[in-house]
């Protein structure tokens, strides 16, 4: 999008989140909602991250923990499944999976240049209890 | 109208009205608090932001973070201009001038911690005094982070900051924090609660309860900080467990300004000292001339437990 100048700027702005809303807001899913370029939807803070979480689907009981604790809104959750990352909108703080809950997580951070797969296949083992 | 929200899974169903790419810092807490309460309803929401954290990083030139009506206005009216939106949406519907009105509308304010106790107070107070029918929710970190982490008067004894720095001479800051629960109770709202981003479940019911009353709700929301507590921005649900499990940060209500009822009770309580462990800003405390502080902490939070407990009992 292009940006105004700082003169060109008035005092006092509105920043539309869409350009048009169809319906209620509430009851639509972020995918059927037509965002304006000045929502920050359209945005990225990928560049932020210097670890990333890496989601494993073999792992996860969808128990949804991750997707209420994330901060940056980056879990989808999509009819009550955890379907993956948003790395346009993750940060990489590692929250999610802090709240992980399965052992041998579900959620793992891993190097922001590491490949996905390759992580998938050094999933570390399960941590046995000591007691 | 409320949602019913039974379970997590149930909870996730929801379409998010705060988006994501906004600019607070990896792993704060100020986000979870916030998407919690426009989740739990469906109704349109009208949302005042005093000046803070929350207001710098969500709506930065040229991007806005927010699905829902909002405003940004000054670091001291955010319940001032709640009330005012609040007034002209009643008088328009007395008028018969509203686009729909049968869709429910809930005035929201945010505000910090600053904005709240220290700066905003006169107004809030004022709006409260009013029974304007609004929600306001305080996101308490317990500094002015979005300055660079000056003291308010929401600060805890003994935390180090940057205007009440610990070092040879000091242990940091020298005041208790502001019971702003009571206070607000004590000012009439008939909803006053505490919630922590940890216990959502508990948060949810708070949030929905606030807004469904009629007339002034006030929230104070423990939000973690990663920059300013100095804690690693993954920490950030451990160690709000750690405030609720140590009955630092308790979870309770009061409704009609004197029926207290404690939310949360922790199944094990572990020591302050353990939460104060967790976090920089609290490490010069562990020193051996600054260990007496530790005790003198765990005895004022058993204390304000016990009284709690005595007033949820006899519900004055």
């Amino acid at each position: 999008m292009d940006y105004l100048g700082w003169d060109q700027v008035e005092a006092g702005a509105v920043l539309p989140s869409f350009d048009e809303v169809k319906g209620d807001i509430a009851l639509l899913k972020q995918a059927e909602r037509d965002y304006a370029p000045t929502n920050s939807y359209t945005a990225s803070v990928a560049d932020w991250r210097v670890f990333k979480p890496v989601f494993n689907r073999d792992l996860c009981i969808d128990c949804q923990n991750c997707w209420v604790f994330c901060p940056d809104t980056a879990i989808i959750a999509v009819d009550k499944k955890m379907v993956g990352i948003d790395y346009e909108h993750c940060k990489g703080c590692g929250v999610c999976v802090d709240v992980c809950p399965t052992n041998q997580k579900s959620l793992l951070m891993f190097d922001e240049n590491e490949d996905n797969d390759r992580a998938l296949q050094n999933w570390p083992e399960k941590i046995k209890k000591e007691k | 109208m409320n949602k019913e929200i039974r379970n997590l899974k149930q909870f996730s169903t929801s379409n998010d009205r705060f988006e994501g790419a906004h600019l607070l810092c990896p792993g704060c807490a100020h986000s979870i608090i916030v998407r919690e309460l426009l989740n739990c309803t469906d109704d349109n929401l009208v949302i005042a932001n005093a000046t803070g954290c929350l207001e710098v990083c969500t709506a930065v030139y040229p991007h806005t973070s927010w699905d829902a009506s909002w405003i940004h206005i000054g670091f001291e009216n955010a319940a001032t201009s709640a009330s005012g939106a609040e007034a002209m949406y009643k008088a328009l519907k007395r008028k018969g001038k509203l686009k729909d009105p049968d869709k429910p509308v809930k005035f929201v304010a945010f505000g910090g911690d600053g904005a709240t106790y220290d700066i905003g107070f006169q107004f809030l107070s004022g709006a409260v005094e009013r029974g304007h029918d609004f929600t306001y929710v305080c996101l308490d970190n317990e500094v002015y982070a979005n300055t660079g982490g000056q003291r308010s008067s929401s600060t805890p004894i003994g935390a180090s900051t940057t205007t009440t720095p610990a070092g040879r001479i000091s242990y940091g800051e020298k005041k208790m924090k502001k019971d702003i629960v009571s206070i607000m109770a004590a000012n009439g709202a008939p909803y006053v609660a505490q919630v922590s981003p940890n216990k959502w479940k508990d948060m949810v019911k708070k949030y929905q309860k606030a807004l469904s009353i009629e007339g002034p709700a006030f929230i104070n929301a423990m939000s973690a900080c990663t920059t300013e507590w100095k804690f690693p921005s993954n920490e950030t649900i451990q160690v709000s467990d750690l405030a609720t499990d140590s009955l630092v940060f308790p979870l309770y209500e009061i409704e009609e300004g004197h029926k207290l009822t404690i939310t949360y009770r922790p199944r094990k309580i572990i020591p302050v000292r353990d939460y104060l462990g967790a976090q920089g800003r609290f490490k010069h405390l562990f020193k051996k001339e600054n260990e007496y502080l530790i005790e003198a902490m765990q005895k004022s939070v058993d204390a304000k437990w016990e009284l709690l407990q005595r007033r949820e009992e006899a519900g004055v």
